[in-house]
């Protein structure tokens, strides 16, 4: 459900971030996801950061898809 | 090229994953996306199509805004009318109707009501305005409901005495269980919300396969997601292990975001709510909490008792259901379009119906 | 003069008579405009277009342009997507009380610098003020005046099937700029709105060819109306590939985490134009010469199929119906 997007973070500043995507820039909270860091990829709802994009979890999936039917 | 978006959207990959799931000798599955955002992925990539006939994929009631129910949108305009009131409330609500109005025509007869991307926009105009009371449309999900914790103990903080919030918020789990007990459809598996189990984990749904002997795979929102998503579930029945697992994994965990649950438990209590389409739900709700009452617009102004009532003919509550599909309403394309809906299923466009009005190519409504 | 246009300013004494000789005249000054009588007087041979505009954007400031830029653009561009060559613009602003002086000057001459850009005069104009409340800081209407050369019809209804389809450029700029500078919507990004003038770019393209049969700029209701709009002039079917529609990344991250989808997005110095088959590839290298046409693109076709109809290929392989927008483009959370 609810729009979420893949934002990276550039700065932290106590419960705020500055994150980007595409050239797209904001300031978002993190008081849900506290313990982020800079350069993390976070998924954003409504400006506000829910949770840590798991890079390696990414890879893996986008690996599943190649074996799959390949 | 976006990162973590467009991997996801490969059409060639999507063939590969498409050509697997076809090479199941398994026919005639009926599988249903509950979330609205799956439902707009679907209509938007043609999957229903692709699928169809070996799965057929119904919507359920996953969009917030379809399943809120008229008197509690009357309950948001009677706020947008109060002089006093500043209304904020997330564009997906401006154009849904209520029995009798709308706050889109609220604002049109002069009413304040102000579209926000966020609860941070929202405490930024109580903080500009402070001889106004801000109230926030709260509405949404688990995804959405600890974003508004979070924001009235920000304001509680920064010791901003003008924002209010009109809780409407509802819970996942519960309405999904209503559902399979209200036995209407004969269902073989669920591709359960992605971001909503970001909060939540996987763990809630656990009651699903242990008391209705059916899977549900927790899925993304790129078209590859919700291939995979299928692909998994089809291997479930196949196998005859009816399961709850994770397709979106780099998105979600089984446990979810427990501090992000901590702040939506610290502020909101659960409460009975009110769905459109289901009726009242036990325990599927969120209240305020009283400690935080004083920024709990239902406890901090009075609201007339009007009678809410439907439309005639509308039948958001049974495409909710999966009961029935838009093109099943009379209503649909002729009386009820995006210009004038009738009901919120028309206007929200995580609805079934706006989903099917846009994204409807020849068979894609079938 | 004061720092703010106040009433008097729109009465017709004085005040308004000084802030038009020493403002609007002084920027924009040119022989017919200069006489100020009631109404402008000049003589033109050909086929007329004309046409008229009002501006109500806010902010009126954005990254890329201004209201004044966008009410000359917009009349200046109207008239060329009928093969006109614009000539003569007239200019009305209905000012609320209280507006900056400033910002005026800032306005106009920005209309200055497009005019000249664009080659067109404006030769009348009126202007009024009303008190506090009754307007939001700043209106603009422009009416416009061109010639349209022997031999050039070019309409919405010319359109035939088997007619190539091409956009002048990435779609989506002027929209999402201006939406990301309201309050609650507040994203920073380096995009700037597209507003520019496009007569000239119209007028090398039909040196290229007169086989020129529709032109529009997709300006509200974006990409998606335009295409509806011709294909309902012209009882035709419309197919479009979605990896040929050229937009930024910058438009399409704010228009995937605001909701969007860049086909309904306005845009304000871009053209689609509907060619016969056999000049497409001719037009649209001549497109690509241009400044305002660099990123030119074949987009679709007119076919007999689905009358009416706009049908995209996706890149993903499936097809879609676009309608055209309902109601306002409005963010989403779900």
């Amino acid at each position: 459900m609810c729009l979420a997007v893949p934002f990276q973070v550039k700065a932290i500043e106590g419960q705020h971030a500055e994150v980007e995507i595409g050239g797209v820039s904001r300031n978002v909270s993190i008081a849900l996801t506290p313990d982020v860091k800079v350069g993390d990829y976070i998924l954003v709802h409504t400006g506000y950061s829910i949770g840590v994009v798991d890079e390696d979890e990414a890879q893996e999936t986008l690996k599943l898809f190649n074996e799959l039917g390949g | 090229m976006i990162k973590f978006l467009d991997e996801y959207r490969d059409p060639e990959l999507a063939q590969r994953l498409v050509k697997k799931i076809r090479n199941h000798a398994l026919q005639g599955l009926r599988l249903m996306e509950f979330c609205g955002g799956h439902t707009v992925a679907i209509m938007k990539y043609g999957l229903r199509q692709v699928l169809f006939p070996q799965v057929e994929l119904l919507s359920g009631p996953g969009c917030p805004v379809c399943v809120t129910a008229n008197a509690d949108i009357d309950k948001a305009i009677a706020l947008a009318k109060k002089p006093e009131i500043i209304l904020t409330t997330f564009g997906d609500m401006l154009k849904v109707p209520g029995s009798y109005s709308s706050l889109q025509k609220v604002r049109a007869d002069g009413g304040d009501v102000r579209i926000v991307y966020s609860a941070q926009d929202a405490l930024e105009i109580a903080q500009g305005n402070r001889d106004k009371k801000v109230v926030f449309l709260g509405i949404g999900f688990e995804t959405t409901a600890p974003t508004i914790a979070a924001s009235i103990l920000e304001a509680k903080n920064r010791e901003i005495k003008n924002y209010y919030v009109l809780s409407l918020h509802k819970l996942c789990p519960p309405v999904i269980k209503a559902l399979l007990d209200s036995g209407e459809i004969k269902l073989d598996g669920i591709i359960l919300p992605g971001h909503v189990s970001a909060i939540i984990g996987s763990y809630p749904y656990e009651f699903i396969p242990r008391d209705y002997g059916i899977g549900g795979v927790v899925a993304g929102f790129e078209p590859l997601d919700i291939l995979l998503t299928v692909e998994m579930l089809i291997v479930q029945i196949e196998n005859k292990k009816p399961t709850i697992e994770i397709a979106y994994r780099r998105g979600v965990k089984p446990e979810g975001n427990k501090k992000a649950r901590e702040i939506m438990e610290t502020v909101f209590e659960i409460t009975e709510a009110n769905w459109r389409g289901l009726g009242r739900v036990p325990a599927s709700g969120l209240k305020i909490k009283r400690e935080y009452q004083d920024f709990d617009a239902e406890a901090s102004f009075v609201l007339e008792a009007i009678p809410a009532k439907e439309s005639e003919g509308c039948v958001c509550g049974e495409i909710l259901r999966g009961v029935k599909t838009p093109l099943n309403c009379k209503l649909f394309g002729s009386y009820c379009t995006p210009e004038q809906p009738v009901g919120p299923c028309m206007v929200s466009s995580e609805g079934s119906c706006a989903a099917y009005y846009l994204y409807g190519g020849e068979n894609n409504g079938r | 003069m004061d720092d703010k246009i106040l009433l008097a300013h729109g009465s017709g004494g004085k005040l308004t008579h000084d802030l038009i000789k020493n403002l609007l005249v002084q920027e924009l000054g040119n022989p017919c405009l200069n006489l100020l009588d009631d109404a402008a007087s000049f003589t033109l041979n050909g086929r007329i277009a004309f046409t008229t505009d009002s501006y109500v954007i806010s902010p009126l400031f954005f990254p890329g342009g201004d209201i004044g830029m966008l009410a000359v653009c917009g009349t200046v561009n109207d008239l060329s997507m009928v093969g006109a060559v614009p000539k003569y613009v007239s200019l009305s602003f209905i000012i609320e009380e209280g507006f900056l002086l400033d910002d005026l000057k800032k306005i106009i001459s920005s209309i200055h610098t497009t005019a000249q850009e664009a080659g067109v005069e404006v030769v009348t104009g009126d202007t009024k003020v009303v008190n506090r409340g009754s307007a939001d800081k700043l209106f603009i209407n422009t009416s416009g005046i061109g010639i349209i050369p022997d031999g050039i019809e070019i309409s919405g209804s010319n359109i035939k099937s088997g007619d190539k389809i091409i956009l002048s450029g990435p779609i989506g700029d002027h929209g999402i700029t201006v939406l990301c500078q309201r309050e609650g919507l507040k994203f920073e990004t380096s995009l700037e709105s597209d507003c520019a003038p496009l007569n000239k770019l119209v007028a090398e393209m039909l040196e290229a060819s007169n086989k020129i049969h529709a032109l529009r700029d997709p300006t509200r209701g974006g990409l998606a109306s335009t295409l509806n709009e011709f294909a309902e002039s012209s009882k035709v079917g419309i197919t479009i590939e979605e990896d040929k529609i050229p937009v930024r990344d910058t438009v399409r991250a704010a228009c995937e985490l605001l909701g969007f989808d860049p086909l309904y997005v306005a845009n304000e110095g871009k053209l689609v134009a509907v060619v016969d088959s056999q000049a497409a590839e001719k037009v649209l290298s001549k497109m690509q010469q241009n400044a305002r046409g660099t990123q030119a693109a074949i987009i679709g076709e007119v076919v007999a199929d689905h009358p009416g109809k706009v049908v995209m290929k996706t890149q993903f392989g499936s097809s879609r119906i676009i309608s055209m927008l309902a109601g306002e483009l409005l963010p989403r959370i779900c």
